[in-house]
């Protein structure tokens, strides 16, 4: 997966990249350096036993989150799996609402109901945060499925971890997807190591893992996801080609995430080297390649950076006494949310017993 | 003016009445459209409503169930046919950790106006595989909501509400009881809906409580009869008709009546429909029960082939008349 040679071609010049004003490009700068601030303080509270249950951290992936979800428009849909941090915050969702919902109170996003992987922001056409591996693979087919049937020009980016391609769910969402004509991205998120099995010891493939697709007759990319720019402009294509001719694309993101799994991985400095880490780290790093490009265009200067970078921070620990200082759900919590009829008090939800507590 | 119709075609005509009232009502599956439907019950529709709404998937529960899923979360309504309810096992991530969660974890968020709809029985000499019975397994789930129609109107009615409903919905039908006639109200005469929730009252006696619900329903019938004519004795049966929502005050009712229950089920007994409803009447009723609860079940091993004695494994007249008998 990730190699050390930069990208040959110029991304910056593509014309999707072209249209983006300089504050635009500072915001989606911002936005990455959020992301990792907001996951930053997650792990000292996770580690200091506020959070409960997993923590997937997507400290070294945002460059995808956050360029891919800038190219969506008012039909544009989302959804992903466990590692959902970077995409919530990239559609907009709050760090107040994410971070209490990971301390579990009754402020969190799901009422904390959900936890860590189970953000949701239907409002802002995000729709989780889904816990078991590619179990979000034909959700995200029903989201562009669901476009197509009510007539809407959009489409639905539905990501997925490189160890979610070998589940049989998401090989049976291709096949629907190229069948039925599909308006679906698929962005495999590939950080190589699908929990701590890397893909060499994980995924039988040519080539790479999104030449799959070809079986499928699904065109396909690869993208370097230490650039924004890549990023964008290659998936602009995918999202075009599924918005206007209603074909769905498998895009495969080269990434990395510096920590483990989940924070409950335990073995992770065993099954990847400090060098390996480390390089990604000085070479490939997203936030880091993006800052260099932007100071380098005369967008972006080191103190605003730190500027940025301070405020960042800054908003995270406040969100962290914004959750801690939300109440927890009550004992009553627990059984509103489960049916939509009796939560909207409706004529069916008074018809027989829906509850069977003692 | 009521009509007499097949089981199939009430729900037919429910499935058909429905795809005009909402035009986001979308009908899918296996075989639904081009071919009619493997058990027939959707045929014609494709003809008349065409490729948008009534929608031949390939073989693939897993995928279809979970686009209908992410379609429903959209405003889409889904009603997805399994060929066999058996098939839920490949498909019971996106039937369980899918539709009956995402609402809940969602805090509200999202909801799943699914329907899933297609037989689950034994009976048909199809062995293990294909004749499972799953409604206890998925009324076990917070979220989801089941219903099992034994009539024709019943169908009809209940599919129709199922439709209806904003929550996910798993209809249980019968392949044995498809071809089954029986009244069903003209549509010149109202909208004919059967809320989820409400058992019915199929034969009205005073001696014993005969609980049932999808075929056993009509075992349960025959064997009433049996009793009043060679026995004397005068049994109520009470056709749950939907298992979540369950009409709890019908099966109390029922038992303060006559104070002895048979509950017939064609589950297997351990965590059976009947474990569940024999647990709400001993908490409830306990004080008015004059016998022990006793059930029919089918026999505990999974689904013979054997047609010669298939039939014996599931909930027949014959073994509710000698368990009634057994318990004076």
């Amino acid at each position: 997966m990730t190699s050390a040679s930069p990208s040959t071609l110029d991304f910056a010049s593509s014309p999707i990249n072209q249209s983006l004003t300089p504050e635009r490009k500072i915001e989606l700068f911002t936005q990455m350096v959020r992301i990792r601030r907001f996951e930053q303080a997650g792990l000292k509270y996770y580690q200091g036993g506020k959070i409960g249950g997993f923590l997937h951290l997507y400290i070294g992936q945002e460059a995808v989150a956050v360029g891919t979800i800038s190219l969506g428009g008012a039909d544009d849909h989302f959804i992903t799996a466990y590692r959902d941090h970077g995409h919530a915050l990239a559609v907009g969702m709050g760090m107040n609402e994410c971070m209490a919902e990971m301390f579990g109170k009754q402020t969190g996003c799901s009422k904390g109901k959900g936890g860590s992987m189970h953000f949701f922001a239907p409002d802002k056409n995000f729709w989780g945060g889904h816990g078991i591996v590619a179990g979000q693979t034909p959700l995200g087919l029903g989201l562009a499925y669901g476009l197509k049937y009510l007539g809407r020009e959009g489409c639905c980016l539905c990501y997925l971890g490189d160890g979610a391609v070998n589940q049989g769910v998401f090989h049976e969402s291709l096949n629907l997807a190229s069948l039925f004509g599909i308006p679906v991205v698929y962005v495999i998120e590939n950080n190589g190591y699908s929990m701590g099995t890397s893909q060499e010891r994980s995924s039988a493939y040519s080539g790479c893992l999104a030449q799959r697709a070809e079986a499928y007759a699904i065109e396909w990319d690869v993208i370097d996801g230490s650039d924004l720019y890549e990023v964008r402009a290659k998936t602009h294509i995918a999202m075009e080609r599924a918005r206007k001719q209603m074909k769905p694309t498998v895009l495969e993101i080269d990434t990395y995430r510096y920590y483990g799994h989940s924070i409950a991985d335990a073995n992770h400095k065993k099954y990847r080297t400090p060098e390996e880490i480390e390089n990604y780290k000085q070479n490939h790093d997203p936030i880091a390649v993006f800052r260099r490009k932007l100071i380098a265009e005369g967008v972006l200067t080191e103190d605003r950076a730190a500027a940025i970078n301070k405020t960042a921070a800054d908003e995270a620990a406040a969100s962290v006494k914004f959750a801690d200082e939300s109440p927890a759900p009550t004992i009553a919590d627990i059984g509103t949310d489960v049916y939509w009829e009796s939560d909207h008090n409706s004529p069916a939800s008074k018809i027989g017993r829906h509850f069977f507590n003692d | 003016m009521s009509r007499i119709l097949t089981y199939r075609e009430a729900l037919r005509e429910g499935l058909d009445e429905e795809l005009a009232r909402d035009p986001n009502v979308v009908l899918m599956g296996e075989e639904v459209a081009q071919y009619n439907g493997a058990y027939k019950v959707t045929e014609g529709l494709w003809k008349k409503w065409g490729d948008k709404r009534v929608v031949d998937t390939p073989i693939s529960e897993a995928g279809f169930i979970g686009m209908g899923i992410g379609a429903s979360m959209l405003g889409v309504r889904p009603v997805m046919e399994l060929m066999f309810w058996s098939f839920h096992s490949v498909a019971f991530d996106q039937l369980v950790s899918n539709a009956a969660c995402v609402r809940y974890m969602s805090g509200g968020l999202c909801n799943c106006p699914i329907v899933v709809r297609g037989p689950a029985n034994g009976g048909t000499g199809v062995g293990a595989t294909h004749s499972h019975v799953p409604e206890a397994l998925f009324a076990a789930f917070p979220g989801l909501k089941v219903c099992t129609p034994a009539t024709p109107a019943d169908a009809k009615g209940l599919i129709k509400a199922a439709i209806r409903d904003n929550d996910p919905v798993y209809f249980m039908e019968n392949t044995l009881l498809y071809g089954n006639p029986g009244e069903v109200p003209d549509p010149a005469d109202g909208d004919f809906v059967i809320p989820l929730g409400v058992a019915d009252l199929k034969r009205e006696g005073s001696d014993i409580s005969l609980i049932a619900h999808g075929r056993s329903v009509i075992h349960a019938l025959a064997a009433a009869e049996t009793l009043q004519a060679e026995h004397g004795i005068n049994a109520d049966v009470l056709d749950l008709r939907s298992i979540r929502p369950l009409d709890l005050d019908a099966i109390l009712k029922t038992v303060m009546k006559t104070n002895r229950v048979v509950l017939v089920d064609e589950s297997k007994p351990f965590g059976g429909v009947s474990a569940m409803v024999a647990m709400l009447i001993q908490e409830h009723a306990f004080d008015y029960l004059d016998a022990p609860i006793r059930r029919v079940c089918s026999l505990d091993a999974p689904a013979i082939y054997s047609q010669h004695i298939e039939h014996e494994q599931l909930p027949n007249p014959r073994r509710i008349v000698e368990k009634v008998l057994s318990m004076s």
